[in-house]
């Protein structure tokens, strides 16, 4: 067992594992080597960056490499190392005042004599006064700190940032990699892992869900009779209208008692309650969390339905793949009967118009167009065909 | 309203409460009540937290020039002790010619210095926010009588059911009111009427206008609505809202009642009866049509189209011959 077994089809792996001996002889009093001071984790969502950033963290402060078993590797898994800081959001955004408690942090000399590591998760959602608090930190640490970064791409990044950091691009996970994980890491039958990391097309986090989550299959299978159930005008509508119903049940689940925790946190955190008068600044305080919240429930909402859009349109590229007789592996090899009938009642050119609808849909969403209106208008061109 | 009702002009007037536009108000009663005066009446403004007592004496002390002067303290909360003491002192001996008002946002924040200044003499106006429907009636009442009419309370319940609490949109449209009655009379007709203009009715028309196939009509009232300042983005909304309605009706089948009808389509009952109307001339591939015109103006707008006017145009013109077609 070693840290590294957590990241997933990475063939980036044994640079980092030189990078952490680097790193070993270095605090030995030898060169550095490939080790620096500030790394950027980019690859696209589900791909392990922060998993990846985790693990170089445990790598570093672990005398044997990243054994995996030692105090240094169980602490820092545990998140309880007193030499690694994370900063991790739900928020749209990371807080400025997020930021400068992190910055001390990152000065102080590190407790167990390696290195001090402050990671930043979600370092996309730095916005430019955050970044700004950063910079002078990332830009000359002390000797023994380690900032590492975690973002889609580098360009999610302010450019000053980004060209003090060196940048591990991680890919998107082999389908194979995903499935043996899920079997030996997770307890899942090879049958199922199999079917989820192609269901997922690669997203990790996915992959376990429909792994595990006999819900979010479900409501896989749902999204996937969207295609068959298009014959007037109506069922289009309806369709619309299903995504988003489901897309607001995903936000209620995910957002509800996380928001409601967050005022209760807040209302401790500002006194209320404790002496019975109201502190002054609580109702700005609460109506300001609830804006975050708002915003974060509609990106909760968008988030699904671009998922769902991401497997229709997984479906329609099976149906193009049958119907150009090419051999490839399809995602959704279990539905091959109903996509056999779908190739055959549309041409490969009605199939591309489709997938360019949907893409255009995705891309509508991201451009804030009104969801229900966008996906009517999407359900209605794959009618159309 | 109580700064228009004293005689404002005192040596020294402490405005007190969080409601901007009481507070301005009675900071120019004090100005043009000073002016009124002595016409050459200089007026300042300086920041409490920036006062010192040097300053203030400057400010207050008798001038060889002797003209009239009007001395602002904005967020009185913020002076320093000693400059606080000062004020007092000033209070308890003003000087002939020279006007002060301090003003106070309200709240605990040097609360005994304004404590002190009532007690040396100052003249209080209160600026505090209305929060009672109640007051807020007496409010517009009074600002429809300040603008030279009358309105009866009905009338002003339903302006203030209709604006909310907030107190310069209640006094800009009671002035508006005031001055459009005939006789000066504001009732509770004028007040709808008034509000007929709003935001959204004006996309409801367009949308209606829209799917009856009246597009020369439906531009002209696009043009009125965006130029009103409506969102373009209610109009979108009205839209796609109409033809999901009548998509809705079209696809529903035969012999359902029109209660279950429009239960089923998410309006009210007798709105079933309209849309039957508004559905005559439109087939499936029509509707289909135009709900994606809609969508990709909604796209346009929102993807900061430099021009929201010209793809809401051709929304309705795509709208048109979609139900032409
Ligand atoms: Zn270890």
């Amino acid at each position: 067992m070693s840290v590294w077994d957590t990241v997933i089809g990475q063939s980036i792996v044994p640079l980092l594992q030189r990078t952490a001996a680097d790193a070993a002889s270095m605090l030995d009093g030898g060169s550095a080597g490939a080790m620096t001071h500030a790394w950027l984790f980019t690859g696209p969502p589900g791909s392990g960056r922060s998993v990846a950033a985790w693990a170089f963290a445990a790598a570093l402060q672990c005398p044997n490499a990243g054994c995996g078993q030692c105090a240094e590797c169980t602490e820092v898994r545990a998140g309880t190392h007193p030499d690694v800081a994370a900063l991790t959001t739900q928020g749209l955004n990371i807080r400025i005042s997020q930021v400068r408690e992190l910055v001390p942090r990152a000065a102080l000399k590190p407790a167990k004599g390696r290195w001090q590591i402050v990671i930043v998760e979600d370092a996309d959602r730095l916005g430019e006064d955050a970044a700004d608090a950063l910079l002078l930190s990332v830009e000359e640490p002390p000797e023994r700190t380690v900032w590492m970064l975690c973002a889609p791409t580098a360009e999610d990044i302010v450019p000053t940032i980004r060209s003090r950091c060196r940048v591990v691009q991680l890919r998107t996970p082999p389908y194979a990699d995903i499935a043996t994980y899920l079997t030996t890491s997770e307890g899942v039958d090879a049958e199922v892992a199999a079917f989820a990391a192609r269901a997922a097309q690669g997203h990790i986090g996915r992959a376990r869900a429909l792994a595990t989550d006999a819900d979010a299959r479900a409501r896989r299978e749902e999204v996937l009779r969207l295609p068959f159930a298009l014959d007037d005008l109506r069922q289009c509508l309806d369709a619309a209208a299903s995504l988003v119903d489901t897309a607001k049940a995903d936000a209620e689940r995910h957002c509800d008692t996380l928001d409601a925790r967050e005022v209760e946190e807040l209302k401790k955190a500002l006194g209320a309650g404790t002496t019975g008068r109201k502190p002054r600044h609580l109702d700005a305080a609460v109506k300001d969390l609830e804006r975050e919240q708002k915003l974060r429930r509609t990106r909760v909402q968008r988030d699904s339905i671009d998922r769902a859009l991401v497997d229709v349109l997984a479906l329609y590229r099976d149906v193009l793949v049958v119907q150009m007789g090419v051999g490839a592996e399809l995602v959704n090899d279990e539905m091959r009967p109903s996509l056999d009938r779908l190739a055959r009642s549309s041409s490969p050119e009605t199939t591309l118009r489709r997938m360019e609808a949907i893409v255009a849909a995705r891309e509508a969403l991201l451009a804030n167009a009104a969801p229900l209106l966008t996906l009517e208008s999407m359900a209605l061109t794959l009618r159309e065909g | 309203m109580a700064s228009r009702t004293v005689d404002p002009l005192a040596p020294v007037t402490v405005v007190v409460g969080p409601e901007a536009l009481l507070s301005e108000r009675a900071v120019a009663a004090v100005v043009r009540a000073a002016r009124q005066a002595a016409p050459e009446t200089d007026v300042s403004e300086i920041a409490g937290a920036e006062l010192t007592v040097g300053g203030l004496a400057e400010h207050v002390s008798p001038s060889l020039f002797a003209t009239s002067r009007v001395v602002v303290v904005r967020d009185v909360q913020d002076v320093m002790d000693d400059v606080g003491a000062a004020l007092v002192a000033h209070t308890k001996t003003p000087v002939e010619e020279i006007y002060l008002v301090l003003v106070h946002p309200g709240g605990v924040k040097s609360k005994k210095t304004l404590d002190r200044l009532r007690r040396a003499g100052a003249l209080e106006v209160k600026a505090e926010r209305l929060t009672k429907p109640d007051e807020q009636v007496a409010f517009v009442r009074a600002e429809v009588r300040h603008a030279g009419g009358r309105i009866d309370e009905p009338a002003a319940r339903q302006l203030v059911e209709a604006i909310g609490g907030d107190l310069r949109g209640l006094a800009s449209a009671a002035s508006q009111l005031a001055v459009d009655a005939e006789d000066g009379i504001v009732d509770t007709d004028l007040v709808a009427t008034y509000f007929e203009g709003r935001a959204e009715v004006k996309g409801w028309v367009v949308a209606d206008r829209a799917v009856e196939g009246n597009t020369a009509q439906a531009v002209e009232q696009l043009r009125w609505a965006l130029q009103t300042g409506t969102d373009p983005v209610l109009v979108i909304g009205a839209l796609a809202t109409a033809l999901r309605a009548l998509a809705r009706l079209a696809g529903s089948p035969r012999g359902v009642r029109d209660a279950d009808l429009a239960r089923d389509i998410g309006v009210p009952p007798w709105k079933v009866r309209v849309l039957r109307g508004q559905l005559r001339g439109w087939t499936p591939a029509g509707l289909s049509r135009a709900i994606r015109a809609v969508a990709a103006a909604d796209l346009a707008v929102k993807g900061g189209a430099n021009d929201s006017t010209l793809a809401l145009t051709n929304a309705l013109v795509q709208i048109g011959q979609a139900r032409a077609a």
